[in-house]
C-alpha cells in the first residue's frame, strides 16, 4: 500500500519520516499487531496530531519513534530523522538522539520527573547530556528556559523541587526540558488529559511558544479533538492500529471521508452546541489487536458497511483535492449520496413529562451552608493545629425531582469533599443536609440506613469501583441482600437490571475483568439503579470513558432520569458533557458556589469571570471557532485552600480585577461578595457581575 | 453488541427467568477446573481415610512391640518396617498422620484467619482499633512465644488436641497480620469498598465480601505453609514435653526419631517424611487451585473455548459445564 501513497506525500523537506511502520507485541493471547502500517512526514514548525481511542495505536508509534519499546515487540518499517534511518539503532545511538533532536513531553508531568532532584539539576542534565557547558552556562540556559515556559520568578524557582511545583507547572517545566536542546521534532503524548481546562490552555499556548522559538515540528497524541482542532495544521485518525483518515486539519473536521471519523466527531459533546440533547454514540467497541475480523476493522460498527467492507480491508488512499487521505470503500459517496449528518442514527429521548415548574417538584436534595474544614496539624506526640484546609467553605444548592444538577470547577475546589460529605449522611457539620425532607443531623441510625437506599453512587474509574474478584450478579446483588431482599426478588431483579442498561441477562455471571470500559460503568450505574434509589451521585462517569462510548453512557443516563424519575447530582470537570446533561449548574471555585442557575442561562451569558474564564479554555473541536477565539487565560493556579485570599478568593488570578481602577478592586480585596441573584434562576458571587458571550 | 442505545433499550425483551449462580457456586466451578488442585484434595481425602480407617485393619497397633522383629526393613508382615523397640512403623505412621493431619489442616488455616481478621479490622477501621491491635500484635511478637507456652502448657496438659492446636495458632499470626494490615489499608479507599459503605454496608461485611477475598492470594499462600510449619512446630514443643506425649505420635515426633537412622535404616526416616510431604504438596496444590478460583485474571480457571476450525460461522463451541458463558467476539477488552 505504500507505493501508492509515499509518491504524493512530500518528502522533500520534512524532518521526520515514518513509512510503513508496523510494531507488535508477542503476548499470551498471541501476536498483538499494535500498529498496522502507518505513513506520515512531518516538516519543521508542523503540528501532526494523532487522534485515537485507547488501544488505537498511537501512543505506540510515539514510543517506537522515541525507540522506548520493550525489546520484545517487532518494528518494521522505516523511520527517519532528518534521512537518518532510526530503527534498527543501538541504544547508546539513540540516546544521544533522545533529549536532542527529539525532545518529549509526556501525559503525566508528576512521573516525568525525579522527585528527589531539584528542577533546575534535572533541566542542567538534560542541557549538559548533549552539550558541552559549563555549570555557570547551564544556569543561566536553564533560567532562560525557565522563563521562555512562563515560570514566574525562575531565579527562586529553579532550585524548587518538583513537589513544590503545581502540575501545570511540573508541565511548563517539562516542557522547558524538551524544549533544551533545540530538537527537531517534539513529541508530546496526551500532554494537557492530566491538567484542568484553565491550565490546559496556559500549557498549550507554552507548547506553542516553544515551537515558534525552537521552530521544531510537534507530533502531538491525544484523544481530545477539541486540544487537535487549536493545534494540530495535520490530523491523522487512527483505527484498530491503522490510520483510517489522514490529511489537513480543516478537511478531516469538515469533510471526513471515513465513517469513523465522522461518528468520533458527532459523539463529541460540543460546548458550542446549543443545549440538552442526545448525542451520537458509536455502538460496539474496537477489535480485539490480536484476532482482527477479515475486512475493515470498523464493519462492525459502520453504519454503511456493505458487503466488500467485510470481505477486503480498504487502503488509506486520496479521496478529494485537499489531499485528504481515508480508507473506505465507500468514501466516494460519503458528502454526495451519503451524507454525513446523521450517519450514525441519534436516539430519541424520552422527555420529562412531570411537572415541568421547578418550585412545583418536590425537593431531593437541599444543602444549605455545608462546611467542611479539615485542620493541618503538626507533631508526633503532641499535635498542633497550624492551619484550616477550607475544603468546602459555605456550600448552598438543592436539587428538585427529575433535575439533573452539575457542580464543575477545577480539582482542588471541593466538587469531591462535598459529594463525599453528602453521601456519608453527617452528623456533626456545620450547615445542614436535607435529604428527601429529612435533616440528616437529627437522624437516628436505623433513618440513616433507610435513607442510603435512596441515595446512591457511581464513581468515575469503572475498573476501580468494581470489585473485581466479584462476579457480576453479586456485585448487583449486593445493595439488595444489604437491605433485606430475599433470594428470589434478587434473583429476578439483577437480569431486569441488566437488561435496563443495555447489557444481558448472561453477563451476570462474568468478572468486571471481562468487560470494557463503557460496559463496566453501565454496570457501576445498574449496582446504583438496584434499590430503585431517589437520587444518585455521580462522580465524574464518563471521565475516563473514550468519546464514542461516553455518548451512549450520557445518552443512557439522560434515558433512565425520565424513565425512573430520578434526579442526578453530577460532578466533573468536562464543561461540554455538562452543557448535554445538565438542567442546572453550580460553578465552584476554592470551596464556594461563585455562580450557580439554569444550565441554559449560565452558559449563555455568564456573569461571574471564572466562569467565563473556564468556558473560554474550553477546547473545541472546530478548526475554524479556534481560531477566531478569543481564550481569557487566567494566571498562575489554583490558590490553596489553606490559605484563601482575602476579601473574593478569586480576585488573585481575575482579569476583571485588573481592570478595574484602584478604588472599585479595592472593594474586591476587603469584601467577599455574596451571591446575588442577576436573572431569575441565576446567581452569580461578584461585584462587578456582567455578562460575557465567551463560547 | 452490548452496547445498546437508548432507542433498543426501551425494546430489551422480558429477561429470561434464570437463576445465576453466585459467587459460592463460580468458585466451585473454577476450582474444579485446575485438576492438580483435584488431585491434591483427592489424595488429601485419602490420607485422611487412611488415617482413620486403616488401623483397625491392621495386624498391628501403634502401641504393640513386635518382639521378633526389632528395626527390621520393610517385609510382608511389616509393609513399613518396624523402628528399634519393634513397633510397625505403618501403625505408627498413620497414628501420626491422624495427629499431624488435624493439627495442621486445623491449625494452619486458623493462624490465617486470626491473621486476616486482625489485621484487616486494624486497616480497615484504623484509629484507635488499629493502635490496640497493633500493640497487642508487637507485644505477641517480642515475647517469646516458648516462654508463654511453657508457662501455658502445664496446665493444659490435661485438655484436647483441639487446644492445643488453637494455642499453635495463636503464636503463629503475627506476621502475615502486618501484611494484611497494611494491604487493607490501600485497599479501604478503592471505589468499590466506598461504594459498599454508601449502600450501608455492615462493615464486617464489607471486610469479609470485598477485603479478604482481594488478599486472598496472600492468605492462601500463607494457609499452606503454615500447616506444614505448624505440623513441625508441634515436633519442637513434644521435644520440650508438651504437646503430643508417648505412646501417641504424630508425624513430627516419628520424624525426629527416626532422623538418626536416616542413613542406616531409612524406612524409620523416610515414611513419616515422605507423608508430612505428601500433605504439603497436597495443601499447596489445593492452595493453588483456590487462589486461582479466587482470581478472576487466572488463566488456569477460566472456561476454555474450543475454536471451530474452518469456517467461522459455525458457532465456538464452549467445553464442560459452562452453558451459559457465551463467548463473544469483542466484549471481553
Amino acid at each position: 500500500m505504500t507505493t501508492s501513497v509515499s509518491s504524493l506525500v512530500t518528502t522533500t523537506d520534512s524532518v521526520l519520516d515514518v513509512r510503513n511502520l508496523q510494531v507488535s507485541f508477542p503476548s499470551e493471547a498471541g501476536l498483538v499487531k499494535a500498529v498496522r502500517g502507518i505513513d506520515f512526514s512531518l516538516r519543521a514548525g508542523e503540528t501532526l496530531a494523532l487522534v485515537g481511542e485507547s488501544g488505537s495505536g498511537k501512543s505506540v508509534t510515539a514510543t517506537s519513534i522515541l525507540g522506548l519499546l520493550p525489546t520484545s515487540a517487532q518494528v518494521t518499517g522505516s523511520i527517519r530523522l532528518d534521512g537518518r534511518e532510526l530503527i534498527g539503532l543501538s541504544d547508546r545511538d539513540y540516546s544521544k538522539i533522545r533529549g536532542k533532536d527529539i525532545g518529549m513531553v509526556f501525559q503525566d508531568p508528576l512521573s516525568a520527573l525525579t522527585p528527589v532532584f531539584s528542577i533546575g539539576t534535572q533541566l542542567i542534565e538534560a542541557l549538559q547530556v548533549h552539550q558541552k557547558l559549563d555549570d555557570a552556562k547551564a544556569r543561566a540556559r536553564a533560567l532562560e528556559l525557565l522563563d521562555l515556559v512562563g515560570i514566574p520568578d525562575p531565579k527562586r524557582r529553579i532550585d524548587a523541587f518538583p513537589h513544590e511545583f503545581s502540575g501545570g507547572m511540573r508541565q511548563r517545566a517539562v516542557i522547558a526540558m524538551a524544549i533544551a536542546n533545540d530538537p527537531k521534532v517534539i513529541i508530546a503524548d496526551e500532554p494537557t488529559t492530566a491538567l484542568d481546562v484553565t491550565i490546559q490552555a496556559q500549557v498549550l499556548d507554552v507548547l506553542k511558544k516553544a515551537q515558534e522559538v525552537t521552530g521544531a515540528a510537534i507530533l502531538m497524541i491525544t484523544h481530545d479533538l477539541g486540544v487537535v482542532a487549536g493545534m494540530a495544521d495535520q490530523v491523522t485518525v487512527m483505527y484498530a492500529g491503522k490510520p483510517v483518515e489522514a490529511g489537513a486539519s480543516d478537511s478531516v473536521f469538515y469533510e471526513p471521508r471515513m465513517p469513523y471519523s465522522i461518528g468520533l466527531l458527532s459523539a463529541v459533546p460540543r460546548l458550542d452546541d446549543g443545549g440538552r440533547r442526545a448525542l451520537t454514540p458509536v455502538e460496539g467497541n474496537p477489535p480485539s489487536m490480536v484476532d482482527l475480523p477479515k475486512g475493515c476493522p470498523f464493519a462492525a460498527r459502520c453504519p454503511i458497511a456493505v458487503d466488500v467492507c467485510r470481505e477486503t480491508e480498504p487502503e488509506l488512499k486520496v479521496v478529494d483535492d485537499s489531499g485528504l487521505r481515508s480508507a473506505c470503500h465507500r468514501s466516494a459517496e460519503i458528502g454526495a449520496d451519503l451524507p454525513r449528518e446523521g450517519m450514525f442514527p441519534t436516539p430519541e429521548l424520552p422527555t420529562w413529562e412531570g411537572e415541568t415548574d421547578r418550585e412545583g417538584r418536590p425537593q431531593v436534595l437541599a444543602v444549605d451552608n455545608l462546611i467542611k474544614h479539615f485542620p493541618l496539624v503538626k507533631g508526633q506526640v503532641f499535635k498542633r493545629r497550624i492551619g484550616t484546609v477550607k475544603a468546602v467553605d459555605g456550600l448552598s444548592f438543592d436539587i428538585r425531582e427529575g433535575e439533573t444538577f452539575a457542580l464543575v470547577g477545577e480539582s482542588g475546589c471541593g466538587k469531591t469533599t462535598t459529594l463525599l460529605e453528602i453521601l456519608d449522611l453527617p452528623t456533626k457539620q456545620v450547615g445542614s443536609v436535607t435529604v428527601l425532607g429529612k435533616e440528616t443531623k437529627s437522624m437516628s441510625g436505623k433513618d440513616r440506613r433507610g435513607l442510603r437506599r435512596d441515595v446512591q453512587v457511581v464513581f468515575q474509574d469503572p475498573m476501580a469501583s468494581l470489585d473485581s474478584r466479584m462476579p457480576i450478579g453479586d456485585i448487583l446483588a449486593e445493595p439488595l441482600k444489604t437491605h433485606g431482599w430475599d433470594k428470589d426478588r434478587i434473583h429476578a431483579r439483577v437480569p431486569e437490571l441488566l437488561s435496563l442498561v443495555g447489557l444481558l441477562p448472561e453477563h451476570a455471571e462474568r468478572y468486571p475483568s471481562e468487560f470494557s470500559g463503557g460496559q463496566r460503568q453501565r454496570i457501576g450505574i445498574a449496582r446504583a439503579l438496584a434499590l430503585e434509589p431517589k437520587l444518585i451521585v455521580l462522580d465524574e462517569p464518563v471521565s475516563a470513558l473514550d468519546v464514542s462510548i461516553q455518548a451512549g453512557v450520557i445518552n443512557l443516563l439522560d434515558e433512565l432520569k425520565v424513565k425512573l424519575g430520578l434526579s442526578y447530582l453530577f460532578v466533573a470537570h468536562d464543561l461540554s458533557v455538562i452543557r448535554h446533561i445538565a438542567d442546572r449548574v453550580a460553578v465552584m471555585y476554592l470551596g464556594r458556589i461563585v455562580e450557580q442557575g439554569d444550565a441554559e442561562t449560565v452558559f449563555t451569558s455568564p456573569m461571574h469571570p471564572y466562569t467565563q474564564a473556564l468556558l473560554s479554555a474550553v477546547p473545541l473541536p472546530d478548526p475554524r471557532k479556534e481560531r477566531e477565539r478569543q481564550r481569557i487565560l487566567l494566571t498562575g493556579d489554583l490558590p490553596s485552600p489553606a490559605d484563601v485570599p482575602s476579601g473574593c478568593r478569586f480576585r488573585t488570578r481575575c482579569p476583571k480585577f485588573l481592570s478595574l481602577v484602584e478604588s472599585d478592586a479595592e472593594r474586591c480585596r476587603t469584601e467577599d461578595p455574596a451571591s446575588e441573584a442577576v436573572a431569575a434562576d441565576h446567581t452569580s458571587a461578584c461585584h462587578y457581575s456582567a455578562a460575557l458571550e465567551v463560547v | 453488541m452490548t452496547t445498546t442505545d437508548a432507542s433498543t433499550l426501551s425494546q430489551v425483551e422480558e429477561p429470561k427467568v434464570r437463576r445465576s449462580r453466585g459467587r459460592g457456586a463460580l468458585l466451585v466451578r473454577r476450582f474444579a477446573r485446575n485438576r492438580l488442585a483435584l488431585v491434591g484434595l483427592g489424595i488429601l481425602v485419602l490420607l485422611l481415610v487412611g488415617a482413620y480407617v486403616l488401623p483397625s485393619f491392621l495386624p498391628w497397633s501403634y502401641t504393640q512391640n513386635d518382639w521378633n522383629a526389632l528395626g527390621v526393613a520393610p517385609n510382608a508382615s511389616h509393609p513399613f518396617g518396624t523402628n528399634h523397640p519393634g513397633v510397625d512403623m505403618l501403625a505408627l505412621t498413620m497414628r501420626g498422620l491422624q495427629k499431624s493431619l488435624v493439627i495442621g489442616l486445623v491449625g494452619g488455616p486458623l493462624t490465617t484467619a486470626v491473621a486476616a481478621l486482625v489485621g484487616a479490622s486494624a486497616g480497615y477501621f484504623g484509629g484507635w482499633v488499629d493502635r490496640i491491635l497493633m500493640w497487642i500484635l508487637e507485644l505477641m511478637l517480642v515475647v517469646p512465644s516458648f516462654l508463654l507456652l511453657a508457662i501455658i502448657a502445664p496446665r493444659l496438659s490435661h485438655g484436647t488436641w483441639l487446644i492445643f492446636v488453637v494455642v499453635l495458632a495463636a503464636f503463629g499470626w503475627m506476621i502475615t497480620a502486618r501484611v494484611v494490615r497494611s494491604m487493607t489499608q490501600t485497599l479501604k479507599d478503592r471505589e468499590y469498598v466506598l461504594a459498599a459503605r454508601y449502600m450501608g454496608v455492615n462493615p464486617m461485611v464489607i471486610i469479609v465480601r470485598h477485603i479478604l477475598p482481594n488478599v486472598a492470594s496472600i492468605l492462601i499462600v500463607d494457609a499452606t505453609i503454615q500447616v506444614g510449619a505448624i505440623v513441625l512446630s508441634e515436633t519442637g514443643l513434644s521435644y520440650f514435653g508438651f504437646g503430643i506425649q508417648p505412646p501417641d505420635v504424630s508425624l513430627g515426633t516419628l520424624i525426629s526419631d527416626g532422623e538418626p537412622d536416616a542413613t542406616t535404616s531409612p524406612w524409620m526416616f523416610f515414611f513419616p517424611a515422605g507423608f508430612l510431604i505428601l500433605m504439603g504438596l497436597c495443601t499447596a496444590f489445593i492452595g493453588d487451585g483456590l487462589r486461582d478460583a479466587f482470581d478472576p485474571t487466572a488463566a488456569g480457571a477460566k472456561a476454555r473455548v474450543k475454536k471451530a476450525k474452518g469456517s467461522s460461522d459455525q458457532e465456538p463451541m464452549v467445553e464442560l459445564a459452562s452453558t451459559s458463558i457465551v463467548v463473544e467476539e469483542g466484549t471481553a477488552s
